[in-house]
């Protein structure tokens, strides 16, 4: 499914899963991706410390606005989900 | 190719070869924990004779449903395995699911073949706000699609069992999640009677009753046994198969999750205490059991699947659920309207 890429409520400096704020410690190189960014569907995981976090967001929506860290508020149906900042709108997966 | 051990070197197993697929009759719950005891390389053989039982009392066919939250989060009630409690620090915010959504979903649903499509609120029991959102909600999916509806919506009074019954409501799911042992650790809220007087009046009402377990909460085995006994006692028409995906913020948070060849075991115990029930795949069996164990239980007894997402989780894509009947030559049960 092609996410709706009017708002950017997914990407940023908030954890999706968790909430908390990405540190800012940067890639060192090895096997893992040329950057610090791991996908988990359309959502962005920085750093190794969310790694797990980047794995739970296959099977789950995200719950924090990348963007301010707010809860989100969240609709799963049977074949898509919704996930709403106040500030920073609405994504659908 | 796996080599199946011969269910001769397993009594019990050789004891429900007996009782339970040649004599239809469940097996007791001292029975179940000795299947839930059995060693691994038992499981396939465990696993297959469940599998045959399913298939001379449930057929091949197998129950595709869809389910979707109408109310999400904000229940007063403290079950600890449970995102939606308003009582845990959780991340789940409340949110209220609009009609033409709701159709659109059912609408999708029965675009997969499946028959069921379940109505979930996150409450201790419905108000009248709630009862009438679902009396709206039934009328306009009934008007545009062809699927059975089933509701969720906690505890009811005699009322509002007869209200859903007359409103064309064909099955409801009242889970008892663990057994009564265990309910104490799990919630504090509500009894177990609470519950079981809910199913008694569904079924009372000729609804058809959904009533789930969710293993590996850290109950004991004899506990799972318990509770599969338990479960069959009250002959539900569905049992819905949850395995515990710890969630944030809860209570369980921290418990390990579930090993999958205990899962199996407790598949192939379940259909063994109830051998005519729909025992369908529900929430956490893709962390659990991954795909292959999937697999493995729509070949151990399972035949009835969730397609697609949960309530707050996702599932499986649906098309890979659909593909896997199909790879299985398992036929997706047709839709019957009971009411
Ligand atoms: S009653 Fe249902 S929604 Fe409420 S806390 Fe328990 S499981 Fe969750
Ligand atoms: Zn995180
Ligand atoms: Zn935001």
């Amino acid at each position: 499914m092609i996410p709706n890429r009017s708002t950017s409520s997914l990407i940023g400096s908030f954890c999706g899963h968790c909430g908390e704020l990405y540190p800012t410690e940067t890639f060192d190189g090895g096997s893992a991706p040329p950057s610090n960014v791991l996908q988990a569907g359309d959502v962005h995981v920085a750093g190794t410390a969310h790694r797990e976090c980047a794995a739970r967001l296959q099977l789950e929506p995200p719950r924090y606005c990348g963007q301010c860290g707010r809860r989100l508020k969240v609709q799963v149906s049977p074949h898509a989900w919704t996930a709403s900042c106040s500030r920073h709108g609405t994504v659908t997966s | 190719m796996t080599t199946i051990s011969p269910t001769t070197e397993y009594p019990i197993l050789e004891t429900a070869r007996q009782q339970v697929l040649e004599d239809g009759i469940g097996l007791t719950e001292a029975q179940l924990l000795e299947v839930l005891r059995l060693p691994d390389p038992a499981v396939p053989a465990a696993l297959e004779l469940a599998h045959q039982v399913r298939l001379k009392h449930c057929g091949e066919d197998v129950e595709v449903e869809g389910i979707i939250s109408i109310k999400t989060g904000g229940c007063p009630e403290d079950c600890h395995f449970c995102s939606q409690s308003g009582l845990f620090d959780s991340p789940v915010r409340g949110v209220w699911l609009d009609i033409p959504e709701l159709v659109r979903a059912a609408k999708e649903t029965a675009a997969t073949g499946a028959t069921e499509f379940c109505i979930v609120a996150a409450v201790r029991g419905p108000d009248i706000k709630l009862m009438n959102q679902i009396k709206f909600a039934i009328d306009r999916i009934n008007e545009e699609v062809d699927i059975n509806i089933a509701c969720s919506l906690g505890m009811l009074t005699q009322r509002q069992v007869d209200q859903l019954a007359s409103w064309g409501v064909h099955r409801y799911n009242h889970n008892l999640e663990t057994a009564r042992s265990y309910f104490p650790q799990v919630v504090t809220t509500h009894s177990y009677e609470e519950r079981l007087e809910t199913c008694a009046m569904v079924k009372e009402a000729g609804m058809e009753l959904c009533c789930g377990a969710l293993i590996g909460m850290g109950e004991s085995l004899e506990q799972r046994a318990e509770l599969a006994a338990q479960l069959a006692a009250l002959e539900p028409h569905e049992v819905p198969l949850n395995f515990l995906n710890p969630r944030p913020g809860t209570p369980l948070e921290n418990q390990q999750l579930m090993d999958g060849k205990d899962a199996l075991r407790a598949i192939a115990a379940f259909r063994l205490a109830m051998p005519r029930t729909v025992l369908r795949y529900a929430g956490g069996r893709e962390l659990t059991l991954g795909d292959l164990g999937t697999r493995e239980g729509l070949l151990g007894g399972i035949n009835a699947v969730i397609v697609g997402n949960y309530l707050t989780t996702l599932g499986r894509p649906a098309a890979a659920d659909l593909t896997l009947l199909v790879d299985l030559n398992m036929p997706i049960k047709e839709l019957q309207k009971t009411l």
